[in-house]
């Protein structure tokens, strides 16, 4: 039975529910609503909820457990002795995994029987060839521990599955039967239904906490076996990043946090200038009339996805610069060999961050207090004056948070870099060069054939996870900033 | 403001002469800072708006071409000796003729056609036949496929073109240009020439790069983003499906019912630090959770869907709450002093009256999810040729898929120039839906937006 029709029957369950539970309610009342305790319909809600969220936890939960349970199973009784050289546990498992999938592959297009695919004595050579036939993908011919292995997968996932779907019905139809017998007249079930409702809304607002202890859960764990396999000496303090599949490798963050700084730097000299003074412009000088059209016209480039100003960055701003610094360039420079540079990236960000930068400090500048404009201007000080020596003293916290905010964007920022920042890892001044960034290699360590056992596809969640503790740390440190600022003048 | 009080003019100001609006040295110098000082305000202003103004202009000369293809009519005669040997019509049997079958067919068409033009050549049939497409035999076995009874006539069909040839006929390959290029050569652009001013080969709309499939790269002229525009589609309903519902759940506990404790303030906080994660990270939880934990399919648009859901939650229970706070609590307290509960207050009256916010910022969460790449990159979204549209709405959401962005990244890798046309073609694509998204989101804001 798939999981659809386990959904449709306990939303059909909750429906009939529904209905029972409000002709019950009624019923007990002689059919005049007036009687009951609240509306007839909450009789029904009642019913219908409590057969149907502890139903539908229960089958969250197992679904989430099983794969972890089967998993701890099946690869407990894989012998040491299957597992050849150079190779380890996970990818047995992910072979037991494809075996068993292509097994149940074999039996949905008929080629096999259920019980040829249970028998345990089967000739593996054979065995394979009729999963092949059968059009499954498998990497390797199946030996007798993996076949072993794979029936003993489908095993308890089918029995896991059957044993899932009874809970689940049980739990559902003892939910709507006790519900149904509590339904009666003086039942208050406006508060019950009420109270469930807000438990709902409750844990819908817990999926943020989940999810944060999920991103760094997910990191952790693999970092950890990260640093089980690679010294934690070199990823923080060495100076080379070199990775290399055949071992090895040298993984330091250190030059790629370089690079990722660097390029940021170059983006935020671009656009904190112009940001800030388009902000300046915009809340101390415009009318309303400007105002109202460059704002929006300048929030228009916030709203770009980042592959645009990827694809900007590769095909258009690369080769310009090229053109005016490059061999036999405009300038006669020769000073950058590709379109792949820091400057490349770090001016594109910049532009990206432009209404990031002026639309907050625009919030900040506005809230500085008028009477403290006016005071200056009192005193006879110029427009400019009074904004460079009151206004934006009174606003620095507040910029600075901005400024920091801004930082956060751009060395988490992804595209941009991947397309255009370049894939050396080194230390170097020159901004014609080609670096890289920690989110580029993130990116590169886990597209295409990754393997969860080897340091160098490990880095990346430990790269990751020092991406997030980065940002986060730049956000909360802004955040209090501009809270506190903001207070100030409350 | 120490400043100009402790620096008092050390020269006494001399006695004005003639009028108050003589203006002496150093007020001209601090009317020119003052000047100056607009001038950077203007100045930045004008490099944001220059840099809209380039981007904008960037992408539509780089990006229309793409909405046009080069096509080259030819008259083929469906020979029934080499389609249909049985000669019964047999959809089974015809299908056993592979593209190569076809090859000599087209070859012969293009031939024939040449000389019916009088055109002069010194080119072999092969060496004609190489300003056509590689696609074509496959898209003529296709035809053939789908309307077996033309086997026997001849039939006018159009052939999609080299890439080189639409090049050069869209002005992006010259004569110049091709001097190392193996692909094509300038006696083959001679053909092309004649053949355009005889009026069988011509640019015209192509509907197949908006609802078409992607091609491998050897064919950059047949590739479309229709398939990757579906992938994007059933990551949309994800996203729609699941964050509409818990974000708006999440903002009514914390705007309506949350009490001040320790569990609210860390929601808080979580939901606020969550919308500046970078978007990579959620990629990375994604890889690890629903594709190495819980073995979804990788590359399925279900996986990008609750990706995406988990990075627009935040954006969506920003807005909600503040669609929530603005209605005014005049609106509780009258449904309450009629005897509604907390409850009742909440969905019958606050939640339909913040609707029309709740939407917009929903509108807008999503069409930032249309337009991430970044997570998408790292649950295999990309990379993957997207060359079959989905079968059925199971498979839509279950079988491997691009999207629009990752579909676009993925032309920008390919080494031939043609896929960057197709590139920025898809991003004129891409943000005519983010436009279309953002000015709905607008206009509602407009219309229901209501003041108290």
């Amino acid at each position: 039975m798939a999981l659809s029709w386990l959904l449709l029957i306990l939303l059909a369950l909750a429906v009939i529910g529904y209905f029972a539970g409000r002709s019950r309610a009624l019923a007990s009342a002689d059919g005049d609503a007036r009687a009951l305790h609240s509306l007839p319909s909450y009789y029904g809600y009642n019913v219908a909820l409590t057969a149907l969220i502890p139903a539908l936890g229960i089958l969250i939960i197992w679904l989430l457990a099983q794969p972890l349970i089967v998993e701890n199973t099946v690869s407990g009784m894989i012998p040491d002795t299957a597992i050849s050289e150079g190779s380890d546990r996970g990818l047995v498992m992910s072979e037991v995994r494809r075996v068993a999938y292509g097994l149940d592959g074999a039996i949905a297009s008929g080629l096999l029987s259920e019980a040829q695919a249970r028998n345990a004595d089967a000739d593996v050579q054979a065995l394979t060839q009729s999963l092949k036939d059968a059009g499954q993908v498998l990497t390797q011919d199946i030996s007798k521990p993996i076949l072993l292995a794979a029936q003993k997968y489908r095993g308890i996932t089918s029995t896991g599955s059957i044993a899932m779907q009874m809970a689940v019905l049980i739990v559902a139809l003892v939910g709507a039967a006790l519900a149904y017998i509590r339904t009666h007249k003086e039942f208050r079930a406006r508060n019950v239904v009420e109270q469930g409702i807000l438990a709902l809304l409750l844990l819908a607002a817990s999926i943020a906490i989940l999810t944060t202890v999920g991103i760094v859960l997910s990191m952790l764990f693999e970092t950890m076996n990260f640093f089980q396999l690679h010294s934690w000496k070199d990823f923080f303090l060495g100076s080379t990043w070199a990775p290399n599949f055949r071992g090895g490798s040298e993984l330091s963050i250190l030059p790629l946090l370089w690079g990722t700084l660097y390029i940021s730097l170059v983006a935020l000299l671009v656009a904190v200038p112009v940001g800030l003074f388009a902000a300046i412009y915009l809340s101390e000088y415009a009318t309303g009339a400007t105002r109202s059209i460059a704002k929006p016209l300048l929030e228009i480039l916030a709203g770009i996805p980042t592959i645009v100003y990827g694809l900007f960055a590769l095909l258009t701003v690369g080769p310009a610069l090229v053109s005016l610094f490059g061999d036999g360039g405009a300038l006669g420079l020769g000073w950058m060999a590709s379109s792949n540079a820091v400057l490349t990236a770090g001016l594109v960000m910049g532009i990206m961050l432009i209404p990031f930068v002026s639309s907050l400090s625009d919030d900040i500048i506005n809230a500085v207090p008028q009477s403290m404009r006016d005071g200056s201007l009192g005193l006879g000080a110029t427009k400019s004056e009074t904004v460079r020596q009151v206004v934006l003293p009174a606003a620095l916290p507040g910029i600075v948070g901005a400024i920091l905010l801004a930082a956060s964007r751009a060395i988490g920022e992804t595209m941009i870099v991947v397309m255009a920042a370049g894939a050396i890892a080194k230390f170097s001044g020159n901004p014609f060069e080609a670096m890289t960034t920690i989110t580029t290699r993130i990116v590169s360590q886990l597209t295409g054939d990754t393997d969860f056992a080897s340091p160098e596809t490990l880095v990346a969640f430990a790269l990751g996870l020092t991406l997030f503790i980065i940002t986060l740390g730049l956000n909360i440190f802004a955040l209090y900033i501009v809270r506190k600022y903001r207070e100030q003048y409350e | 403001m120490t400043d100009i009080s402790q620096t008092p003019d050390t020269t006494p100001v001399a006695k004005p002469k003639g009028s108050l609006f003589d203006k002496d040295a150093r007020t001209k110098r601090r009317n020119a800072a003052e000047g100056r000082f607009k001038l950077y305000g203007i100045a930045a202003i004008g490099i944001g708006l220059l840099m809209l103004v380039v981007l904008v202009t960037k992408i539509v000369t780089a990006g229309t071409g793409a909405f046009q293809q080069s096509f080259l009519e030819l008259s083929v005669e469906l020979k029934e000796d080499k389609l249909d040997k049985k000669g019964n019509r047999n959809i089974e049997d015809i299908k056993k003729v592979s593209t190569f079958g076809y090859a000599p067919l087209i070859s012969a068409a293009l031939e024939a056609e040449v000389q019916k033009l009088g055109i002069q050549t010194d080119l072999k049939p092969k060496g004609m036949g190489k300003i056509l497409s590689k696609a074509t035999q496959a898209d003529l076995r296709n035809y053939v496929i789908a309307n077996p009874d033309e086997i026997g006539n001849t039939v006018s069909f159009r052939f999609l073109v080299n890439s080189r040839v639409d090049g050069y006929m869209k002005g992006r390959v010259t004569r110049e240009s091709i001097a190392n290029d193996k692909s094509i050569s300038v006696p083959q652009l001679d053909l092309v020439d004649q053949l355009r001013d005889a009026g069988v080969l011509y640019k015209t709309f192509n509907p197949d790069f908006i609802f078409g499939s992607d091609a491998s790269d050897q064919r950059p002229e047949a590739a479309g983003i229709g398939v990757s525009m579906l992938g994007s589609l059933f990551m949309m309903l994800v996203v729609l499906a699941l964050a509409l519902p818990i974000g708006v759940a999440a903002s009514i506990y914390l705007e309506e019912f949350a009490p001040q404790n320790r569990l609210t303030d860390i929601i808080e906080v979580n939901i606020s630090n969550l919308a500046a994660v970078p978007s990579i990270v959620f990629g990375i939880l994604g890889l690890a959770v629903f594709i190495n934990y819980m073995h979804l399919p990788t590359s399925a648009p279900l996986v990008g869907g609750l990706v995406l859901t988990l990075m627009t939650l935040p954006t969506i229970i920003i807005s909600t709450r503040a669609s929530l706070k603005a209605v005014p609590p005049s609106i509780r307290d009258a449904a309450l002093g009629v005897g509604a509960s907390k409850m009742q207050s909440v969905f019958h009256h606050v939640l339909p009256l913040a609707a029309p916010g709740i939407l917009t910022g929903t509108i807008i969460g999503l069409a930032q999810a249309l337009g991430e790449t970044a997570p998408l990159l790292l649950i295999g979204m990309v990379g993957f040729i997207a060359s079959n549209p989905p079968d059925g709405i199971v498979a839509g959401f279950l079988s491997p898929n691009s999207a629009m962005p990752a579909q676009i990244y993925e032309w920008s890798k390919r080494a031939d120039p043609a896929f960057y046309e197709r590139a920025w073609g898809g991003i004129i694509i891409l943000l005519i839906f983010l436009v279309t998204m953002n000015t709905i989101a607008v206009i509602l804001r407009r219309r229901f937006e209501r003041r108290w």
